[in-house]
């Protein structure tokens, strides 16, 4: 096994979409607090694309352009933003939410009549869209992380 | 003799459980109150509160989303210690192949 990836088709293909996932996958955690999904979600869908290049590519595709130390480093980011965002309203209870309905300042918009659904103003939620993000940046990183050092290392294995 | 061990645990088994939902349809023997049916809530105050609530208080549309990040966020929390925990203890346990790689 020479670790060259798949054939020329799969290889043709991966480039066309391996784009429109990441780019889907950001929209999901972007709009995680108006539309179904979130943080998790987006997150899994980005790292999905990564392990998508490395199907596609082999490993030797992915050398150089993904650092394992940068993956790692970028989900302790967003870990101790998560954590950071859950202490900034601890002076009320841990994890409240501090900025929704404050004014405009950090998604926290107030919604044209209080008490009913939200018409689609995305500035509005307060710590959730940035939680949404901090926990979106910590799943794709991480099980992008995950995926690639296994798969390189099983190849290698299997290889010796 | 497994294959017919086996099949008795099987039969002893079933019927337990086959005993045991008929059971749940009957009257709790302590307190004469009515268990709920199989899949049916029991408590929907919490339920309630966050459909009719989380839309307004917080202005997220996404219940599921009000629900992890806001009400529940310290289950979160744990949920991405999880998720740290499983990388970090990846990343350990192939430490020997990357330090090749390099």
């Amino acid at each position: 096994m020479k670790d060259q990836g798949m054939s020329v088709i799969v290889r043709t293909i991966t480039r066309f979409v391996y784009g429109l996932i990441i780019v889907f996958g950001f929209y999901v955690i972007m709009h995680g607090h108006l539309t179904p999904g979130g943080g998790f979600q987006g997150g899994a869908v980005v790292a999905s694309a990564f392990a998508l290049l490395l199907v596609a590519f082999g490993s030797a595709g992915l050398k150089g352009r993904i650092n394992l130390h940068w993956l790692q480093s970028l989900e302790e980011v967003g870990a101790l933003a998560f954590l950071a965002l859950g202490f900034l309203g601890i002076g009320t209870a841990f994890f409240y939410n501090l900025f929704a309905g404050s004014g405009g300042f950090l998604f926290g918009a107030s919604v044209p009549n209080p008490g009913h659904p939200n018409p689609g103003i995305f500035t509005a939620g307060g710590t959730v869209p940035l939680m949404n993000w901090a926990v979106g940046l910590k799943v794709m990183t991480g099980i992008a992380a995950v995926v690639i050092i296994m798969l390189v290392g099983s190849r290698k294995e299997e290889a010796e | 003799m497994r294959k017919a061990l086996l099949f008795v645990a099987f039969l002893f088994v079933s019927a337990f459980l086959l005993l045991a939902a008929s059971e749940l349809k009957s009257l709790d023997p302590q307190t004469q109150t009515e268990i709920p049916r199989f899949g049916s809530p029991q408590a929907v105050t919490m339920d309630d509160y966050f459909i009719d609530h989380a839309q307004g208080e917080i202005a997220v549309n996404n219940v599921v989303t009000a629900v992890v990040f806001d009400y529940r966020g310290f289950d979160t929390l744990g949920e991405a210690t999880v998720l740290f925990a499983a990388v970090v203890g990846v990343l350990a346990l192939f430490r020997r192949l990357r330090e090749d790689e390099r």
